[in-house]
Protein backbone atom coordinates (compact mmCIF):
# COMPACT_ATOMS: atom_id res chain seq x y z
CA UNK A 1 0.00 0.00 0.00
CA UNK A 2 1.28 3.46 -0.70
CA UNK A 3 2.07 5.74 2.19
CA UNK A 4 -0.03 8.80 2.99
CA UNK A 5 2.45 11.12 1.35
CA UNK A 6 4.81 9.78 -1.23
CA UNK A 7 8.47 10.35 -0.47
CA UNK A 8 10.03 13.49 -1.82
CA UNK A 9 13.30 13.50 -3.66
CA UNK A 10 15.84 15.62 -1.77
CA UNK A 11 17.25 18.62 -3.59
CA UNK A 12 20.75 19.49 -4.67
CA UNK A 13 23.64 17.07 -4.69
CA UNK A 14 21.74 14.22 -3.09
CA UNK A 15 19.21 14.36 -5.88
CA UNK A 16 21.88 14.24 -8.56
CA UNK A 17 23.59 11.39 -6.74
CA UNK A 18 20.39 9.36 -6.47
CA UNK A 19 19.51 9.86 -10.13
CA UNK A 20 22.99 8.93 -11.28
CA UNK A 21 23.00 5.84 -9.10
CA UNK A 22 19.71 4.72 -10.63
CA UNK A 23 21.13 5.09 -14.14
CA UNK A 24 24.28 3.34 -13.11
CA UNK A 25 22.29 0.38 -11.81
CA UNK A 26 20.42 0.08 -15.10
CA UNK A 27 23.60 0.33 -17.16
CA UNK A 28 25.11 -2.35 -14.92
CA UNK A 29 22.05 -4.56 -15.44
CA UNK A 30 21.74 -4.19 -19.17
CA UNK A 31 25.15 -3.40 -20.68
CA UNK A 32 26.47 -6.96 -20.28
CA UNK A 33 23.31 -8.50 -21.71
CA UNK A 34 23.17 -6.12 -24.68
CA UNK A 35 26.87 -6.53 -25.44
CA UNK A 36 26.41 -10.30 -25.39
CA UNK A 37 23.62 -9.97 -27.96
CA UNK A 38 25.84 -7.75 -30.12
CA UNK A 39 28.82 -10.12 -29.96
CA UNK A 40 26.65 -13.10 -30.86
CA UNK A 41 26.41 -11.52 -34.33
CA UNK A 42 30.12 -10.78 -34.54
CA UNK A 43 32.26 -12.42 -37.16
CA UNK A 44 35.32 -12.90 -34.95
CA UNK A 45 36.69 -15.97 -33.23
CA UNK A 46 37.31 -13.88 -30.11
CA UNK A 47 34.05 -13.82 -28.16
CA UNK A 48 34.43 -10.21 -27.09
CA UNK A 49 35.51 -8.50 -30.29
CA UNK A 50 33.51 -7.03 -33.15
CA UNK A 51 34.44 -8.39 -36.56
CA UNK A 52 31.50 -7.56 -38.79
CA UNK A 53 27.99 -8.97 -38.91
CA UNK A 54 27.36 -12.66 -39.30
CA UNK A 55 24.69 -15.25 -38.55
CA UNK A 56 27.18 -18.11 -38.62
CA UNK A 57 26.99 -18.80 -34.90
CA UNK A 58 23.25 -19.14 -35.00
CA UNK A 59 23.58 -21.44 -37.96
CA UNK A 60 26.10 -23.48 -36.00
CA UNK A 61 23.65 -23.53 -33.12
CA UNK A 62 20.97 -24.97 -35.38
CA UNK A 63 23.31 -27.58 -36.82
CA UNK A 64 24.98 -28.73 -33.63
CA UNK A 65 23.40 -32.05 -32.76
CA UNK A 66 24.49 -32.19 -29.14
CA UNK A 67 22.97 -28.77 -28.52
CA UNK A 68 19.74 -29.76 -30.23
CA UNK A 69 19.52 -32.93 -28.16
CA UNK A 70 20.14 -31.15 -24.88
CA UNK A 71 17.72 -28.41 -25.86
CA UNK A 72 15.01 -30.95 -26.50
CA UNK A 73 15.83 -32.71 -23.21
CA UNK A 74 15.60 -29.34 -21.43
CA UNK A 75 12.21 -28.60 -22.89
CA UNK A 76 10.83 -32.05 -22.09
CA UNK A 77 12.14 -31.89 -18.52
CA UNK A 78 10.72 -28.39 -18.07
CA UNK A 79 7.35 -29.35 -19.48
CA UNK A 80 6.85 -32.52 -17.45
CA UNK A 81 8.22 -31.12 -14.19
CA UNK A 82 6.08 -27.99 -14.58
CA UNK A 83 2.87 -29.94 -15.12
CA UNK A 84 3.52 -32.28 -12.19
CA UNK A 85 4.62 -29.54 -9.81
CA UNK A 86 1.70 -27.30 -10.75
CA UNK A 87 -0.81 -30.02 -9.92
CA UNK A 88 0.88 -31.04 -6.67
CA UNK A 89 1.73 -27.45 -5.67
CA UNK A 90 -1.78 -26.14 -6.29
CA UNK A 91 -3.33 -28.97 -4.28
CA UNK A 92 -0.91 -28.28 -1.46
CA UNK A 93 -1.73 -24.56 -1.58
CA UNK A 94 -5.48 -25.24 -1.43
CA UNK A 95 -5.04 -27.67 1.45
CA UNK A 96 -2.95 -25.20 3.43
CA UNK A 97 -5.09 -22.14 2.78
CA UNK A 98 -8.57 -23.64 2.97
CA UNK A 99 -8.34 -26.58 5.36
CA UNK A 100 -6.93 -27.43 8.70
CA UNK A 101 -5.63 -30.93 9.14
CA UNK A 102 -3.26 -32.95 11.23
CA UNK A 103 0.39 -32.35 10.53
CA UNK A 104 -0.34 -29.10 8.75
CA UNK A 105 2.48 -27.24 10.49
CA UNK A 106 5.04 -29.89 9.60
CA UNK A 107 3.88 -29.91 6.00
CA UNK A 108 4.07 -26.12 5.87
CA UNK A 109 7.66 -26.22 7.09
CA UNK A 110 8.61 -29.04 4.75
CA UNK A 111 7.16 -27.08 1.86
CA UNK A 112 9.38 -24.07 2.60
CA UNK A 113 12.63 -26.01 2.90
CA UNK A 114 13.32 -26.55 -0.82
CA UNK A 115 13.10 -22.78 -1.35
CA UNK A 116 15.59 -22.02 1.39
CA UNK A 117 18.05 -24.83 0.85
CA UNK A 118 21.19 -23.98 -1.14
CA UNK A 119 21.41 -25.44 -4.63
CA UNK A 120 24.59 -27.27 -3.85
CA UNK A 121 23.08 -28.98 -0.82
CA UNK A 122 20.02 -29.98 -2.80
CA UNK A 123 22.28 -31.33 -5.54
CA UNK A 124 24.22 -33.40 -3.03
CA UNK A 125 20.98 -34.69 -1.51
CA UNK A 126 19.69 -35.80 -4.87
CA UNK A 127 22.96 -37.44 -5.89
CA UNK A 128 23.18 -39.49 -2.70
CA UNK A 129 19.47 -40.34 -2.78
CA UNK A 130 19.49 -41.62 -6.34
CA UNK A 131 22.71 -43.56 -5.96
CA UNK A 132 21.28 -45.23 -2.83
CA UNK A 133 17.95 -45.84 -4.53
CA UNK A 134 19.49 -47.35 -7.66
CA UNK A 135 21.83 -49.52 -5.57
CA UNK A 136 18.86 -50.79 -3.59
CA UNK A 137 16.77 -51.44 -6.68
CA UNK A 138 19.68 -53.24 -8.26
CA UNK A 139 20.23 -55.39 -5.17
CA UNK A 140 16.55 -56.27 -4.66
CA UNK A 141 15.16 -56.52 -8.16
CA UNK A 142 18.25 -56.62 -10.31
CA UNK A 143 17.24 -53.42 -12.08
CA UNK A 144 20.27 -51.79 -13.62
CA UNK A 145 18.94 -48.24 -13.51
CA UNK A 146 21.13 -45.22 -13.86
CA UNK A 147 20.76 -41.47 -13.50
CA UNK A 148 19.20 -39.75 -16.44
CA UNK A 149 16.02 -38.16 -17.68
CA UNK A 150 13.79 -39.56 -14.91
CA UNK A 151 16.05 -38.52 -12.05
CA UNK A 152 16.33 -35.01 -13.54
CA UNK A 153 12.55 -34.65 -13.75
CA UNK A 154 12.03 -36.03 -10.24
CA UNK A 155 14.58 -33.58 -8.81
CA UNK A 156 13.10 -30.59 -10.64
CA UNK A 157 9.63 -31.43 -9.34
CA UNK A 158 11.08 -31.65 -5.82
CA UNK A 159 12.14 -28.01 -5.84
CA UNK A 160 9.34 -26.63 -8.05
CA UNK A 161 6.37 -27.77 -5.94
CA UNK A 162 7.30 -25.33 -3.21
CA UNK A 163 7.61 -22.34 -5.52
CA UNK A 164 4.29 -23.10 -7.20
CA UNK A 165 2.53 -23.47 -3.88
CA UNK A 166 3.95 -20.18 -2.56
CA UNK A 167 2.66 -18.30 -5.60
CA UNK A 168 -0.76 -19.97 -5.54
CA UNK A 169 -1.05 -19.44 -1.78
CA UNK A 170 -0.34 -15.73 -2.18
CA UNK A 171 -3.22 -15.61 -4.61
CA UNK A 172 -5.55 -17.64 -2.36
CA UNK A 173 -4.68 -15.57 0.70
CA UNK A 174 -5.55 -12.41 -1.21
CA UNK A 175 -9.15 -13.51 -1.78
CA UNK A 176 -11.71 -14.43 0.85
CA UNK A 177 -13.76 -17.58 0.60
CA UNK A 178 -17.17 -15.83 0.51
CA UNK A 179 -17.71 -16.64 -3.14
CA UNK A 180 -16.98 -20.30 -2.55
CA UNK A 181 -19.34 -20.29 0.46
CA UNK A 182 -22.02 -18.66 -1.67
CA UNK A 183 -21.60 -21.39 -4.26
CA UNK A 184 -22.07 -24.04 -1.58
CA UNK A 185 -25.17 -22.25 -0.31
CA UNK A 186 -26.50 -22.46 -3.84
CA UNK A 187 -26.06 -26.23 -3.76
CA UNK A 188 -22.92 -26.38 -5.81
CA UNK A 189 -21.00 -29.58 -5.23
CA UNK A 190 -17.42 -29.32 -4.07
CA UNK A 191 -16.18 -30.02 -7.55
CA UNK A 192 -18.56 -27.50 -9.13
CA UNK A 193 -17.53 -24.81 -6.68
CA UNK A 194 -13.88 -25.51 -7.38
CA UNK A 195 -14.32 -25.75 -11.13
CA UNK A 196 -16.48 -22.65 -11.58
CA UNK A 197 -15.43 -20.37 -8.71
CA UNK A 198 -12.06 -21.16 -7.15
CA UNK A 199 -10.16 -22.28 -10.24
CA UNK A 200 -10.92 -19.21 -12.38
CA UNK A 201 -10.05 -16.96 -9.46
CA UNK A 202 -6.69 -18.55 -8.74
CA UNK A 203 -5.83 -19.13 -12.41
CA UNK A 204 -3.41 -16.16 -12.58
CA UNK A 205 -1.60 -17.58 -9.56
CA UNK A 206 -1.40 -21.00 -11.17
CA UNK A 207 -0.09 -19.54 -14.42
CA UNK A 208 2.44 -17.44 -12.52
CA UNK A 209 3.54 -20.50 -10.56
CA UNK A 210 3.82 -22.56 -13.72
CA UNK A 211 6.00 -19.94 -15.40
CA UNK A 212 8.19 -19.74 -12.32
CA UNK A 213 8.55 -23.52 -12.22
CA UNK A 214 9.43 -23.55 -15.90
CA UNK A 215 12.00 -20.77 -15.48
CA UNK A 216 13.61 -22.58 -12.55
CA UNK A 217 13.72 -25.83 -14.47
CA UNK A 218 15.25 -24.19 -17.55
CA UNK A 219 17.76 -22.30 -15.35
CA UNK A 220 19.02 -25.08 -13.17
CA UNK A 221 22.63 -26.15 -13.58
CA UNK A 222 23.90 -27.47 -10.27
CA UNK A 223 21.19 -29.96 -9.34
CA UNK A 224 20.80 -31.24 -12.89
CA UNK A 225 24.54 -31.70 -13.23
CA UNK A 226 24.48 -34.01 -10.22
CA UNK A 227 21.56 -36.16 -11.33
CA UNK A 228 22.13 -36.38 -15.07
CA UNK A 229 23.79 -39.33 -16.64
CA UNK A 230 25.79 -39.79 -19.83
CA UNK A 231 23.74 -38.85 -22.85
CA UNK A 232 21.07 -37.05 -20.85
CA UNK A 233 22.09 -33.49 -20.12
CA UNK A 234 19.96 -30.39 -20.29
CA UNK A 235 21.02 -27.34 -22.28
CA UNK A 236 22.29 -25.27 -19.30
CA UNK A 237 24.42 -28.17 -18.08
CA UNK A 238 25.81 -28.72 -21.55
CA UNK A 239 26.54 -25.01 -21.99
CA UNK A 240 28.15 -24.92 -18.56
CA UNK A 241 30.49 -27.73 -19.54
CA UNK A 242 31.27 -25.91 -22.82
CA UNK A 243 32.13 -22.69 -20.96
CA UNK A 244 34.47 -24.56 -18.66
CA UNK A 245 36.28 -26.01 -21.67
CA UNK A 246 36.72 -22.53 -23.14
CA UNK A 247 34.54 -19.81 -24.53
CA UNK A 248 33.55 -19.79 -28.20
CA UNK A 249 31.26 -17.51 -30.23
CA UNK A 250 28.88 -20.46 -30.49
CA UNK A 251 28.21 -20.11 -26.75
CA UNK A 252 27.34 -16.44 -27.34
CA UNK A 253 24.61 -17.48 -29.75
CA UNK A 254 23.28 -20.24 -27.47
CA UNK A 255 23.25 -17.78 -24.56
CA UNK A 256 21.27 -15.23 -26.50
CA UNK A 257 18.69 -17.87 -27.41
CA UNK A 258 18.40 -18.87 -23.74
CA UNK A 259 18.13 -15.22 -22.76
CA UNK A 260 15.36 -14.65 -25.29
CA UNK A 261 13.51 -17.64 -23.88
CA UNK A 262 13.69 -16.36 -20.31
CA UNK A 263 12.66 -12.84 -21.32
CA UNK A 264 9.64 -14.29 -23.11
CA UNK A 265 8.74 -16.13 -19.92
CA UNK A 266 9.10 -12.89 -17.88
CA UNK A 267 6.83 -11.08 -20.31
CA UNK A 268 4.24 -13.84 -19.98
CA UNK A 269 4.45 -13.84 -16.20
CA UNK A 270 4.05 -10.06 -16.09
CA UNK A 271 0.92 -10.43 -18.19
CA UNK A 272 -0.35 -13.10 -15.81
CA UNK A 273 0.51 -10.78 -12.93
CA UNK A 274 -1.49 -7.98 -14.49
CA UNK A 275 -4.53 -10.25 -14.60
CA UNK A 276 -4.47 -10.38 -10.83
CA UNK A 277 -7.24 -8.28 -9.37
CA UNK A 278 -5.44 -7.35 -6.18
CA UNK A 279 -1.89 -6.05 -6.09
CA UNK A 280 0.40 -8.49 -4.40
CA UNK A 281 4.11 -8.68 -3.96
CA UNK A 282 5.60 -10.97 -6.55
CA UNK A 283 7.30 -13.88 -4.86
CA UNK A 284 10.94 -14.01 -5.64
CA UNK A 285 13.03 -16.88 -6.81
CA UNK A 286 15.29 -16.45 -3.83
CA UNK A 287 18.10 -18.91 -3.55
CA UNK A 288 17.74 -20.32 -7.00
CA UNK A 289 20.84 -21.07 -9.02
CA UNK A 290 23.34 -19.64 -6.63
CA UNK B 1 -20.81 -22.61 10.93
CA UNK B 2 -18.64 -23.25 7.94
CA UNK B 3 -18.95 -26.98 8.49
CA UNK B 4 -22.72 -26.74 8.06
CA UNK B 5 -22.57 -24.44 5.10
CA UNK B 6 -19.94 -26.47 3.34
CA UNK B 7 -21.84 -29.70 3.67
CA UNK B 8 -24.89 -27.92 2.32
CA UNK B 9 -26.28 -31.00 0.67
CA UNK B 10 -26.87 -32.57 4.08
CA UNK B 11 -29.16 -29.81 5.22
CA UNK B 12 -32.68 -30.14 3.99
CA UNK B 13 -34.48 -26.85 3.83
CA UNK B 14 -37.86 -27.93 5.21
CA UNK B 15 -36.66 -29.41 8.47
CA UNK B 16 -35.32 -26.36 10.26
CA UNK B 17 -35.23 -28.03 13.70
CA UNK B 18 -32.27 -30.11 12.64
CA UNK B 19 -30.36 -27.01 11.71
CA UNK B 20 -31.36 -25.06 14.75
CA UNK B 21 -30.27 -27.79 17.12
CA UNK B 22 -26.58 -27.49 17.59
CA UNK B 23 -25.48 -31.04 17.48
CA UNK B 24 -21.93 -31.31 18.81
CA UNK B 25 -21.45 -34.74 17.36
CA UNK B 26 -22.52 -33.63 13.93
CA UNK B 27 -20.20 -30.66 14.17
CA UNK B 28 -17.32 -32.85 15.20
CA UNK B 29 -17.98 -35.29 12.40
CA UNK B 30 -18.08 -32.45 9.90
CA UNK B 31 -14.83 -31.10 11.26
CA UNK B 32 -13.24 -34.51 10.97
CA UNK B 33 -14.41 -34.83 7.38
CA UNK B 34 -12.93 -31.42 6.66
CA UNK B 35 -9.64 -32.41 8.20
CA UNK B 36 -9.58 -35.59 6.18
CA UNK B 37 -10.28 -33.71 2.95
CA UNK B 38 -7.45 -31.28 3.68
CA UNK B 39 -5.05 -34.11 4.34
CA UNK B 40 -6.05 -35.93 1.17
CA UNK B 41 -5.44 -32.78 -0.86
CA UNK B 42 -2.07 -32.21 0.74
CA UNK B 43 -1.06 -35.86 0.59
CA UNK B 44 0.43 -36.10 -2.93
CA UNK B 45 2.79 -33.16 -2.39
CA UNK B 46 3.43 -34.26 1.19
CA UNK B 47 4.46 -37.76 0.18
CA UNK B 48 6.48 -36.48 -2.74
CA UNK B 49 8.48 -34.15 -0.53
CA UNK B 50 8.94 -36.82 2.12
CA UNK B 51 10.38 -39.26 -0.41
CA UNK B 52 12.27 -36.89 -2.71
CA UNK B 53 13.30 -34.23 -0.23
CA UNK B 54 13.17 -35.23 3.43
CA UNK B 55 14.61 -38.68 2.83
CA UNK B 56 17.53 -37.34 0.74
CA UNK B 57 18.22 -34.84 3.51
CA UNK B 58 18.43 -37.65 6.04
CA UNK B 59 20.71 -39.60 3.70
CA UNK B 60 23.12 -36.64 3.48
CA UNK B 61 23.14 -36.43 7.26
CA UNK B 62 23.90 -40.15 7.53
CA UNK B 63 26.65 -39.97 4.90
CA UNK B 64 28.38 -37.17 6.78
CA UNK B 65 29.17 -39.69 9.52
CA UNK B 66 30.21 -42.49 7.19
CA UNK B 67 33.71 -43.67 6.32
CA UNK B 68 35.48 -43.22 3.03
CA UNK B 69 37.08 -46.44 1.84
CA UNK B 70 40.27 -46.97 -0.11
CA UNK B 71 38.53 -47.30 -3.46
CA UNK B 72 36.94 -43.85 -3.33
CA UNK B 73 33.65 -45.33 -2.28
CA UNK B 74 31.85 -44.79 0.97
CA UNK B 75 31.23 -47.43 3.62
CA UNK B 76 28.06 -46.95 5.55
CA UNK B 77 29.67 -48.27 8.72
CA UNK B 78 32.25 -47.26 11.26
CA UNK B 79 30.37 -44.12 12.08
CA UNK B 80 32.56 -41.19 13.01
CA UNK B 81 32.77 -37.41 13.06
CA UNK B 82 36.00 -37.33 11.05
CA UNK B 83 34.33 -35.40 8.25
CA UNK B 84 33.28 -32.65 10.64
CA UNK B 85 36.72 -32.57 12.21
CA UNK B 86 38.16 -32.01 8.74
CA UNK B 87 36.27 -28.73 8.54
CA UNK B 88 38.84 -27.30 10.96
CA UNK B 89 41.78 -28.12 8.66
CA UNK B 90 43.58 -25.13 7.15
CA UNK B 91 42.51 -25.82 3.53
CA UNK B 92 38.85 -26.10 4.37
CA UNK B 93 39.02 -23.23 6.88
CA UNK B 94 40.58 -20.97 4.24
CA UNK B 95 37.80 -21.83 1.83
CA UNK B 96 35.15 -21.22 4.47
CA UNK B 97 36.59 -17.82 5.37
CA UNK B 98 37.06 -16.85 1.74
CA UNK B 99 33.46 -17.74 0.93
CA UNK B 100 32.23 -15.86 3.97
CA UNK B 101 34.35 -12.84 3.11
CA UNK B 102 33.22 -12.70 -0.53
CA UNK B 103 29.60 -13.16 0.51
CA UNK B 104 29.91 -10.26 2.97
CA UNK B 105 31.54 -7.96 0.37
CA UNK B 106 28.84 -8.89 -2.13
CA UNK B 107 26.10 -8.12 0.39
CA UNK B 108 27.60 -4.74 1.35
CA UNK B 109 28.09 -3.72 -2.29
CA UNK B 110 24.53 -4.72 -3.14
CA UNK B 111 23.27 -2.69 -0.20
CA UNK B 112 25.32 0.36 -1.25
CA UNK B 113 23.80 0.39 -4.73
CA UNK B 114 20.35 -0.91 -3.90
CA UNK B 115 19.52 1.42 -1.02
CA UNK B 116 19.74 4.73 -2.91
CA UNK B 117 18.20 3.02 -5.91
CA UNK B 118 15.20 1.79 -3.92
CA UNK B 119 14.74 5.18 -2.30
CA UNK B 120 14.85 6.85 -5.70
CA UNK B 121 12.36 4.29 -6.99
CA UNK B 122 9.99 5.04 -4.11
CA UNK B 123 10.00 8.75 -4.99
CA UNK B 124 8.80 8.16 -8.57
CA UNK B 125 5.23 8.35 -9.80
CA UNK B 126 3.28 5.08 -9.91
CA UNK B 127 3.70 4.66 -13.68
CA UNK B 128 7.45 5.33 -13.70
CA UNK B 129 7.84 3.07 -10.71
CA UNK B 130 6.13 0.16 -12.45
CA UNK B 131 8.26 0.56 -15.56
CA UNK B 132 11.43 0.78 -13.48
CA UNK B 133 10.42 -2.31 -11.52
CA UNK B 134 9.80 -4.30 -14.70
CA UNK B 135 13.35 -3.48 -15.78
CA UNK B 136 14.61 -4.79 -12.46
CA UNK B 137 12.54 -7.96 -12.86
CA UNK B 138 13.90 -8.82 -16.31
CA UNK B 139 17.47 -9.54 -15.23
CA UNK B 140 16.04 -11.11 -12.08
CA UNK B 141 14.21 -13.73 -14.13
CA UNK B 142 16.84 -14.13 -16.84
CA UNK B 143 18.98 -17.21 -17.03
CA UNK B 144 21.59 -17.03 -14.28
CA UNK B 145 24.20 -19.00 -16.18
CA UNK B 146 23.91 -16.72 -19.19
CA UNK B 147 24.21 -13.60 -17.06
CA UNK B 148 27.43 -14.91 -15.56
CA UNK B 149 28.68 -15.88 -18.97
CA UNK B 150 28.10 -12.32 -20.18
CA UNK B 151 30.67 -11.13 -17.65
CA UNK B 152 33.08 -13.81 -18.79
CA UNK B 153 32.85 -12.25 -22.26
CA UNK B 154 33.13 -8.69 -20.94
CA UNK B 155 36.10 -9.32 -18.67
CA UNK B 156 37.89 -11.80 -20.91
CA UNK B 157 41.28 -11.39 -22.51
CA UNK B 158 40.99 -8.64 -25.09
CA UNK B 159 37.38 -8.29 -24.06
CA UNK B 160 35.40 -5.01 -24.10
CA UNK B 161 36.45 -3.95 -20.60
CA UNK B 162 40.08 -4.47 -21.42
CA UNK B 163 39.65 -2.69 -24.77
CA UNK B 164 38.15 0.33 -23.02
CA UNK B 165 40.83 0.59 -20.36
CA UNK B 166 43.48 0.26 -23.04
CA UNK B 167 41.85 2.96 -25.15
CA UNK B 168 41.85 5.43 -22.29
CA UNK B 169 45.43 4.59 -21.48
CA UNK B 170 45.04 2.49 -18.37
CA UNK B 171 46.54 -0.52 -20.01
CA UNK B 172 45.19 -4.06 -20.17
CA UNK B 173 43.05 -5.21 -17.28
CA UNK B 174 43.14 -8.71 -15.97
CA UNK B 175 40.07 -9.02 -13.80
CA UNK B 176 38.88 -12.41 -14.99
CA UNK B 177 39.70 -15.33 -12.68
CA UNK B 178 40.26 -13.03 -9.69
CA UNK B 179 38.08 -12.66 -6.59
CA UNK B 180 37.00 -9.28 -7.97
CA UNK B 181 35.45 -10.97 -11.00
CA UNK B 182 33.57 -13.33 -8.69
CA UNK B 183 32.26 -10.41 -6.63
CA UNK B 184 31.15 -8.57 -9.78
CA UNK B 185 29.33 -11.70 -10.95
CA UNK B 186 27.67 -12.23 -7.58
CA UNK B 187 26.57 -8.59 -7.26
CA UNK B 188 25.24 -8.78 -10.81
CA UNK B 189 23.36 -11.96 -10.04
CA UNK B 190 21.86 -10.97 -6.71
CA UNK B 191 21.36 -7.19 -6.83
CA UNK B 192 17.63 -7.60 -7.63
CA UNK B 193 17.27 -9.71 -4.46
CA UNK B 194 18.38 -6.64 -2.51
CA UNK B 195 16.39 -4.08 -4.45
CA UNK B 196 13.00 -5.76 -4.25
CA UNK B 197 12.64 -6.17 -0.45
CA UNK B 198 14.34 -2.81 0.18
CA UNK B 199 11.95 -1.07 -2.16
CA UNK B 200 9.00 -2.84 -0.54
CA UNK B 201 9.99 -1.63 2.91
CA UNK B 202 10.99 1.95 1.94
CA UNK B 203 7.81 2.42 -0.04
CA UNK B 204 5.76 1.57 3.04
CA UNK B 205 7.38 4.24 5.24
CA UNK B 206 5.24 7.24 6.12
CA UNK B 207 7.34 9.97 4.61
CA UNK B 208 5.75 12.62 6.81
CA UNK B 209 8.10 11.33 9.50
CA UNK B 210 11.06 12.37 7.37
CA UNK B 211 9.53 15.78 6.81
CA UNK B 212 8.90 16.12 10.53
CA UNK B 213 12.53 15.35 11.26
CA UNK B 214 13.61 18.05 8.82
CA UNK B 215 11.15 20.50 10.40
CA UNK B 216 12.85 19.79 13.70
CA UNK B 217 16.15 20.91 12.17
CA UNK B 218 17.68 17.50 11.55
CA UNK B 219 20.29 17.54 8.83
CA UNK B 220 19.81 15.31 5.80
CA UNK B 221 22.25 12.80 7.24
CA UNK B 222 20.59 12.89 10.67
CA UNK B 223 17.13 12.25 9.31
CA UNK B 224 18.50 9.39 7.24
CA UNK B 225 20.38 7.92 10.18
CA UNK B 226 17.64 8.41 12.78
CA UNK B 227 14.44 8.02 10.76
CA UNK B 228 14.77 6.44 7.32
CA UNK B 229 17.40 3.80 8.15
CA UNK B 230 15.69 2.42 11.31
CA UNK B 231 12.33 2.31 9.56
CA UNK B 232 13.73 0.50 6.54
CA UNK B 233 15.66 -2.01 8.64
CA UNK B 234 13.33 -4.97 7.93
CA UNK B 235 14.02 -4.46 4.22
CA UNK B 236 17.75 -4.17 4.82
CA UNK B 237 17.78 -7.41 6.81
CA UNK B 238 15.58 -9.26 4.34
CA UNK B 239 17.62 -8.10 1.34
CA UNK B 240 20.92 -8.83 3.03
CA UNK B 241 19.88 -12.38 3.83
CA UNK B 242 18.52 -12.93 0.34
CA UNK B 243 21.90 -11.85 -1.08
CA UNK B 244 24.22 -13.30 1.53
CA UNK B 245 22.72 -16.78 1.62
CA UNK B 246 22.97 -17.65 -2.09
CA UNK B 247 26.35 -15.89 -2.37
CA UNK B 248 27.74 -18.13 0.33
CA UNK B 249 26.65 -21.26 -1.51
CA UNK B 250 27.44 -19.94 -4.97
CA UNK B 251 28.82 -22.47 -7.40
CA UNK B 252 28.16 -21.34 -10.96
CA UNK B 253 29.63 -17.83 -10.60
CA UNK B 254 33.01 -18.80 -9.10
CA UNK B 255 33.28 -21.67 -11.58
CA UNK B 256 32.85 -19.33 -14.54
CA UNK B 257 34.51 -16.14 -13.31
CA UNK B 258 36.84 -17.32 -10.59
CA UNK B 259 40.23 -18.92 -10.94
CA UNK B 260 41.99 -21.81 -9.31
CA UNK B 261 42.90 -19.63 -6.36
CA UNK B 262 39.34 -18.60 -5.65
CA UNK B 263 37.81 -21.95 -4.78
CA UNK B 264 34.67 -21.28 -2.79
CA UNK B 265 32.54 -23.47 -0.59
CA UNK B 266 30.11 -24.46 -3.36
CA UNK B 267 32.85 -25.54 -5.75
CA UNK B 268 34.69 -27.34 -2.99
CA UNK B 269 31.61 -29.38 -2.12
CA UNK B 270 31.06 -30.28 -5.76
CA UNK B 271 34.71 -31.32 -6.09
CA UNK B 272 34.38 -33.58 -3.06
CA UNK B 273 31.60 -35.42 -4.84
CA UNK B 274 32.53 -35.42 -8.49
CA UNK B 275 36.33 -35.63 -8.45
CA UNK B 276 37.88 -36.14 -5.00
CA UNK B 277 35.20 -38.71 -4.17
CA UNK B 278 35.22 -37.89 -0.49
CA UNK B 279 31.50 -38.05 0.08
CA UNK B 280 31.49 -37.81 3.88
CA UNK B 281 33.37 -34.49 3.80
CA UNK B 282 31.14 -33.16 1.02
CA UNK B 283 28.05 -34.24 2.94
CA UNK B 284 29.18 -32.66 6.20
CA UNK B 285 30.01 -29.39 4.42
CA UNK B 286 26.65 -29.28 2.67
CA UNK B 287 24.99 -29.90 5.99
CA UNK B 288 26.89 -27.02 7.61
CA UNK B 289 26.00 -24.77 4.67
CA UNK B 290 22.34 -25.68 5.00
CA UNK B 291 22.36 -24.98 8.73
CA UNK B 292 23.74 -21.49 8.09
CA UNK B 293 20.96 -20.86 5.59
CA UNK B 294 18.30 -22.15 7.96
CA UNK B 295 19.61 -19.92 10.73
CA UNK B 296 19.59 -16.90 8.44
CA UNK B 297 16.07 -17.69 7.29
CA UNK B 298 14.85 -17.91 10.87
CA UNK B 299 16.31 -14.43 11.48
CA UNK B 300 14.52 -13.27 8.36
CA UNK B 301 11.14 -14.54 9.56
CA UNK B 302 11.73 -13.21 13.08
CA UNK B 303 12.10 -9.80 11.51
CA UNK B 304 8.72 -10.12 9.92
CA UNK B 305 10.00 -10.89 6.44
CA UNK B 306 7.18 -12.27 4.37
CA UNK B 307 7.91 -11.80 0.69
CA UNK B 308 9.84 -14.93 -0.13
Amino acid sequence: MSSPTSPVLPRGKTRIGLTMNAWLVYVFFYAPILLLVVFSFSNDRNVGRWGGFTLDWYRAFGENEEIQQSLSASLRVALISTVVSVVLGTMAALALERFSFRGKKVFDGLLYLPIIIPDVTMAVMMLLFFSQLFDALDAWFGLGLSKGFTSIVLSHVAFSISFVSVVVRARLAGMNDQLEQAAFDLYASRWQAFRHITLPLIAPGIIGGALLAMTLSLDDVVITQFVSGPGSTTLPVYVFSLIRRGVTPLINAVSVVMLAASITLVALSLLADRAKSSPQPTPSKETDNA
Amino acid sequence: MSGLAVDGDLIVGDVPDQVAQANPEFERAAEKAESRRGLIMALPAYLYLLVFFALPLVIVFVYSFATRNRFGGTDLSGWNVEAYRKLGEPIVRDILFRSLWLAIITTVLCLLFAYPFSYFLATRSATTRNIMLVFVMIPFWSNFLVRNYAWRVLLGNDGPVSQITEAIGLGETRILFTPLAVVIGLVYGFLPFMILPLYASIERIDMRLLEASRDLYASGWQSFRRVLWPLSRPGVIAGSILVFVPSLGAYVTPEILGGAKTTLLGSYIVTQFLTARNWPVGASLSFVLMSVMLGATLVYFRNGGRTL
